[in-house]
């Protein structure tokens, strides 16, 4: 059973580790309790507090799909105390976890509709677990497209996941790199992913824009979709405010009247609007 | 339930505080300490002192400490092992002295830890506590409590309100079942009613403003430059929030000594630069002036538009702390 008290987490074992960029490790997680396991749920979008004792807390999304059962994944680039503790973890070492806090992706609203990702850098993750659900349920959904871009080839992230969904021919992938951060070999598209989006210019018409990037992609990316014809209201994106809680107490994420860690971290570009630049 | 009104003698007043001192309660009550009054925990009657407008700290540290465990562990390379500081057993806490505004803050402070989730160790320690609250027969420029709702002999918040009349006597208001209770262990010194009515002893706090007024005004202000010229001699120092019987806001850090330590929960302030700084280095609030600006939105306008109290109690701690002399009544008079 969860704990009465909020602050305390579940324990997880690292069942495996991947070294996904310079700096940028995936944790699969599992539950020490089972029973913890077996009542543990959550939806696509939500995240949680990771952490190592004695070091401390640090909030990122689930990375991994609700529909794959039994483990959690976090995906995580070492910046600062707790996530350089993290990263020195071994695959078997136990870290805490609390959490699903936040809301989701509407992905039952979404039914009947195509879908567009569009990620850069360390934003993927918050989105993988949205890409892994969509195509999960493949069914449910019409066209599923992924504009993704990094710094450099090294910068891309869940290279594994690209080649597989690059390969699928149900999904649709544009992968691009800023110029300059192209290999020899590099087979994607080299520039910004605005300008790439742009040149792709996927259609708007019964379709719901994911954009989860740097504030400076967003900025850019914003005014493309719109004239590609996407209303507000089809526009989603998650807010990364800092955190420390998670569950509407501590403060530092309040935005107007809004708490990201309670009322977000998803919003749509209607909401955004409503609120103060704050974010 | 009904107010109930008694009369208490001055002397019967220190018997029973001997009587909760001598049933293990632990008593905070307003202390002199050189030049500030503070609540501090007191085991004899003449340690209080009665010359005082407000303390200079609040009382929320009672329910919500600087520093609070929430947890303890204890890790080796095979294990980590996890204690829960929410069943540890908290204290039987009589606050003594309390004043309207200090009273009247539990109550947005409570909304805050129990919103969407519930903070179980705030609520055991709010559970324990007796608030045992004085009218206000002084006040001084920095008090506006009229303005917010509250006055110096506001009720609410407190289980008992003693006024002191012109008799030197006391009228207890008794205004919750905890406040019945402590009545009925020590009946023979309550007495009946006075005749005299409390409104004549109280301190008379000017109305400076209409909150609703503000909260609807500051709908419209999120840039304006009121927010800059108000909060330019602001250091940044946070005196204004960790003397606010309502503000809550606050950091968890971890604390170790070797393989054993715990999680904690501190005290922290919208008006530190740190307070919101991602990691990447962005802020989305860069300035001091935004940091003032939400401050007073937090309290004036997102706080009633939430849950219908204002989280401002019209104490004035926070201007009386101010080394740079920033005044919330002169902000929130100008806008």
């Amino acid at each position: 059973m969860s704990n009465p008290n909020i602050y305390i987490p579940y324990l997880m074992r690292i069942e495996k580790i991947i070294l996904e960029a310079p700096g940028v490790k995936t944790f699969r997680l599992k539950f020490e309790n089972e029973q913890e396991a077996d009542e543990f749920n959550f939806k696509a979008g939500q995240f949680g507090e990771y952490s190592i004792v004695g070091v401390g807390e640090s909030t990122f999304c689930i990375a991994s799909s609700p529909t794959r059962k039994g483990y959690i994944e976090c995906t995580f680039r070492q910046t600062g105390r707790v996530t350089n503790a993290l990263a020195s973890a071994e695959e078997g070492d136990v870290i805490g976890f609390r959490g699903p806090y936040g809301n989701t992706f509407p992905l039952d609203d979404w039914k009947g509709k195509s879908l567009l990702f569009i990620a850069g850098g360390i934003a993927l993750p918050p989105m993988r677990c949205v890409i892994w659900n969509a195509l999960d349920l493949r069914e449910n959904f019409k066209d599923i497209t992924i504009v993704y871009g990094a710094k450099s080839v090294a910068d891309l992230v869940y290279k594994n996941e690209l080649e597989e969904w690059g390969n699928r021919l149900d999904v649709k992938l544009i992968t691009t790199v800023d110029p300059g951060g192209e290999t020899p070999g590099w087979k994607g598209e080299v520039g910004f992913v605005p300008s790439v989006l742009e040149k792709a210019a996927p259609s708007a018409e019964n379709t719901i824009a994911i954009v989860c990037g740097p504030p400076i992609m967003i900025k850019f990316t914003f005014p493309v979709l719109e004239k590609l014809g996407f209303t507000d209201d089809n526009i989603y994106t998650t807010l990364e405010n800092r955190m420390k809680c998670g569950f509407g107490k501590c403060g530092r994420c309040n935005v107007g009247e809004k708490y990201v860690c309670l009322d977000g971290p998803v919003f749509t570009n209607v909401q955004l609007k409503e609120l103060p630049a704050e974010y | 339930m009904q107010t109930e009104n008694y009369t208490i003698r001055k002397a019967s007043l220190e018997k029973l505080f001997n009587n909760l001192v001598e049933k293990g309660k632990t008593v905070y009550a307003p202390k002199a300490k050189g030049k500030v009054v503070l609540f501090e925990n007191v085991e004899r009657f003449d340690e209080i002192t009665e010359d005082y407008i407000v303390t200079t700290n609040s009382a929320k540290s009672v329910v919500f400490p600087r520093v609070e465990e929430v947890f303890s562990y204890k890790k080796t390379k095979e294990k980590t092992e996890i204690s829960d500081a929410s069943a540890n057993s908290f204290p039987d806490v009589v606050l003594w002295g309390s004043r309207p505004c200090d009273a009247a803050a539990f109550i947005p402070l409570t909304n805050t830890f129990n919103r969407d989730y519930t903070d179980i160790i705030y609520n055991k320690r709010f559970e324990k506590i007796l608030i045992l609250t004085f009218s206000c027969s002084k006040c001084d420029e920095y008090c506006f409590c009229t303005s917010v709702n509250s006055g110096t002999g506001n009720t609410a918040g407190s289980d008992i309100l003693f006024t002191k009349l012109s008799t030197g006597d006391f009228l207890a208001e008794v205004i919750t079942e905890k406040g019945k209770l402590l009545v009925e262990e020590n009946s023979s010194l309550f007495e009946a009613k006075p005749a005299e009515s409390k409104e004549q002893n109280l301190a008379n706090v000017k109305t400076y403003f209409n909150h609703e007024e503000v909260q609807s005004k500051l709908q419209n202000l999120f840039e304006n430059p009121v927010w800059d010229e108000k909060s330019r001699a602001c250091l940044g120092c946070g005196s204004c929030a960790f003397v606010c019987p309502v503000c809550s806001c606050f950091d968890i850090q971890d604390e170790s000594h070797g393989g054993n330590g715990s999680r904690l929960r501190c005290w922290d302030s919208c008006g530190f630069s740190l307070f919101t700084l991602h990691t990447s280095g962005h802020n989305p609030r860069e300035t001091q002036g935004a940091r003032w600006r939400q401050r007073i939105l937090h309290k004036f306008l997102y706080m009633p538009d939430q849950s219908k109290v204002a989280g401002c109690v019209g104490c004035g701690r926070c201007s009386r702390a101010c080394p740079a002399d920033i005044n919330i009544l002169d902000t929130v008079t100008s806008l």
